[in-house]
């Protein structure tokens, strides 16, 4: 059903990037650690300190700009963005304002909803700076203190600027997937949203379809969007009390101040925040502890040459070379390089990618994620599943005998052929279920009548008679020939 | 430094030059400018920063008048680009050490009167 609206998103992303120390001092990022044990004089805003910036940080910050399609900028500062809250102990945050460091790019994504099924979602601003500390109130037991831990203050942290290119819910959790995978395959963050290393603010309004044309309601800003698909229900949520809101208060753009509202994921309902007028004065002014940086074209190229290769050239590829399907090709980048890289040795051996690629997303990821393992732990090596592959697909072994093979393989280390001869599997030549098929036909003429006149279930008594005489056949030929023979029959 | 002039790079730094100098200021902003910077005046101390202030304003407004066209932006006064350090993890403080300043700790973390969502 057409909605009377169209939705308008743009998203504001954090990702810590994965160095193992800080952004201006040698204090680990490790995740984990006993609160306020991963800290320093720098860290902790004591006074007289220098903060230095951390070369890898820049480098992997560099890395996701280009991959982003970004400008990246030939000079670039830092700035001291001016805020009193108590996880940030030095009462800044060291950000970057007027001249970040990259800009004006894009990322493509597979849109259902959109023409030609992708669309381009421009970003308009990618910067480094330093992530704050964290605060915990535990409300419940009623603590009149909140507590402090400052192991996160000073992580390297990338800001993600969207220009408000997205057009529904869906869209935004489809850009959310692609951009995580993307800087996955960069190996920039794990971006794990429990662990805090991806974070999501969405700025929404709708345009209301009216006879006056399109009405723009006031911009929102949703937080405390805790996964993806809290994102996309969020969102959802929030478009449509804009409308509800709209159709009640006929209040448009610029007609109210912009608000703040979290998301309550129990609840299922966004909530007003409290904001203070005055929070969005920032201050901010150039950091004097810093010094620039300045980025040469030699440099830019060499990162853009150590990119490798991206989720989307992957899956063309994918495509391209081994005729998978987009959802094949989808599935298989969505599990990381490792996977694709096992699959690729799969279908080259096999011959088949498609057969290969029906192999990995059913038996190979079944068992990773029953065991929770990564590909580097699953038990057959490619080499020896396309043994097994070629098999099936040359059509010696049936595929039900081939997962019984496989199944085997699996908890022996067997080879495919090993694995075949221990189940005591005997091929059965073509030839040989013919002659099968041609004797039970004529000896059970009933059957045949039977199935001549259209009881077609009948052919299973031919089947069972086979699987007695000769247990090795399979039972999907039998069943095919015998059909086939009996339609042969004037 | 380096040719910066015209770039569009810098176009915001450009437009963001401050607040309109002028040659006093408001009570009312020294108020605001004292809370963002979570000071306690009293009405004597305000009167006489709304003074001091206009004064440093007044100063910028003779820098105001020169001709800064043909001129870079100083994004720095030191010519020094490109300081960084390798990632390596260092020893930091030990935890008692850290907390040691804090007027109010638990021994594990700062303790710092109740955060009840985004202030
Ligand atoms: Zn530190």
């Amino acid at each position: 059903m057409e909605k009377p609206y169209e939705i308008v998103i743009g998203l504001e992303v954090h990702v810590q990037l994965l160095t193992r120390s800080k952004l201006f001092c040698g204090c680990s990022t490790e995740f984990g650690a006993p609160p306020n044990t991963q800290t320093c004089p720098v860290c902790i805003g004591m006074p007289g300190v220098l903060p230095v910036m951390n070369r890898h940080a820049f480098e992997l910050a560099l890395k996701t700009a280009c991959a982003l399609n970004c400008e990246i900028a030939p000079f670039t500062k830092w700035d001291r963005k001016n805020y009193y809250y108590p996880d940030l102990p030095k009462n800044y945050q060291i950000s970057q304002y007027d001249l970040p460091f990259s800009r004006n790019g894009y990322l493509e994504i597979r849109s259902p909803e959109a023409e030609g099924g992708r669309r381009r979602i421009g970003i308009i601003r990618v910067h480094l700076e330093e992530d704050a500390g964290k605060s915990m109130h535990d409300e419940k037991a009623g603590r009149a203190d909140s507590r402090i831990d400052l192991n996160r203050a000073g992580t390297p942290l990338l800001e993600i600027v969207t220009r408000p290119d997205l057009r529904s819910p869906t869209e935004a959790k489809v850009f959310l997937q692609e951009l995580k995978l993307l800087l996955n395959y960069l190996g920039v963050s794990d971006c794990n949203m429990q662990e805090g290393s991806l974070r999501v603010d969405a700025n929404i309004n709708i345009r209301v379809n009216t006879p006056d044309g399109p009405v723009p309601t006031p911009i929102v800003e949703v937080k405390n969007m805790n996964s993806f698909r809290a994102v996309e229900r969020a969102l959802a949520y929030e478009a449509e009390r804009q409308y509800q809101e709209f159709l009640q208060t006929g209040k448009r753009l610029g007609e109210v101040p912009k608000q703040t509202r979290g998301w309550d994921d129990e609840a299922e309902v966004t909530r007003p925040q409290r904001t203070k007028e005055e929070s969005s004065d920032y201050r901010y002014f150039p950091e004097p502890d810093l010094v620039p940086v300045v980025v040469t074209e030699a440099e830019i190229a060499r990162i853009r040459a150590s990119l490798g290769e991206l989720p989307a050239a992957l899956r063309e590829r994918l495509e391209r070379s081994y005729g998978l399907t987009a959802y094949d090709s989808d599935v298989l980048v969505s599990q990381g390089r490792p996977v694709v890289d096992y699959f690729e040795v799969l279908a080259q051996r096999c011959g088949e990618g498609k057969l290969a690629a029906n192999w990995v997303q059913q038996e190979v990821l079944r068992y990773l994620n029953e065991k929770q393992v990564g590909i580097e732990s699953f038990p057959i090596p490619a080499e020896r599943l396309a043994e097994l592959l070629a098999m099936i697909r040359e059509r010696t072994l049936d595929t039900r005998r081939g997962r019984e093979v496989f199944a085997r393989m699996l908890t022996t280390g067997e080879t495919a052929t090993e694995a075949l001869a221990a189940l005591g599997f005997v091929d059965v030549s073509d030839e040989e279920i013919h002659a099968l098929c041609r004797k039970l036909i004529a000896e059970n003429p009933k059957t045949v009548a039977d199935v001549k006149a259209g009881k077609i279930k009948a052919v299973g008594g031919l089947v069972g008679q086979a699987k007695k005489i000769n247990p090795h056949v399979d039972p999907a030929k039998v069943r095919e020939v015998c059909l086939r023979l009996i339609g042969e029959l004037a | 430094m380096r040719s910066l002039a015209g770039s569009p790079w810098f176009g915001t730094a450009r437009k963001r030059r401050g607040v309109v100098p002028q040659m006093s200021i408001a009570p009312e902003e020294v108020r605001k400018v004292a809370l963002l910077a979570r000071l306690l005046l009293s009405e004597d101390e305000v009167a006489e920063m709304a003074t001091q202030l206009s004064r440093i304003l007044a100063y910028m407004e003779v820098l105001r008048s020169v001709d800064t066209s043909q001129v870079e932006p100083m994004a720095h006064p030191l010519e020094l680009v490109n300081v960084f350090r390798d990632d390596k993890v260092r020893p930091g403080l030990a935890r008692e050490e850290a907390l040691k300043n804090a007027p109010k700790h638990d021994g594990e973390c700062y303790l710092v009167p109740a955060v009840l969502g985004p202030v």
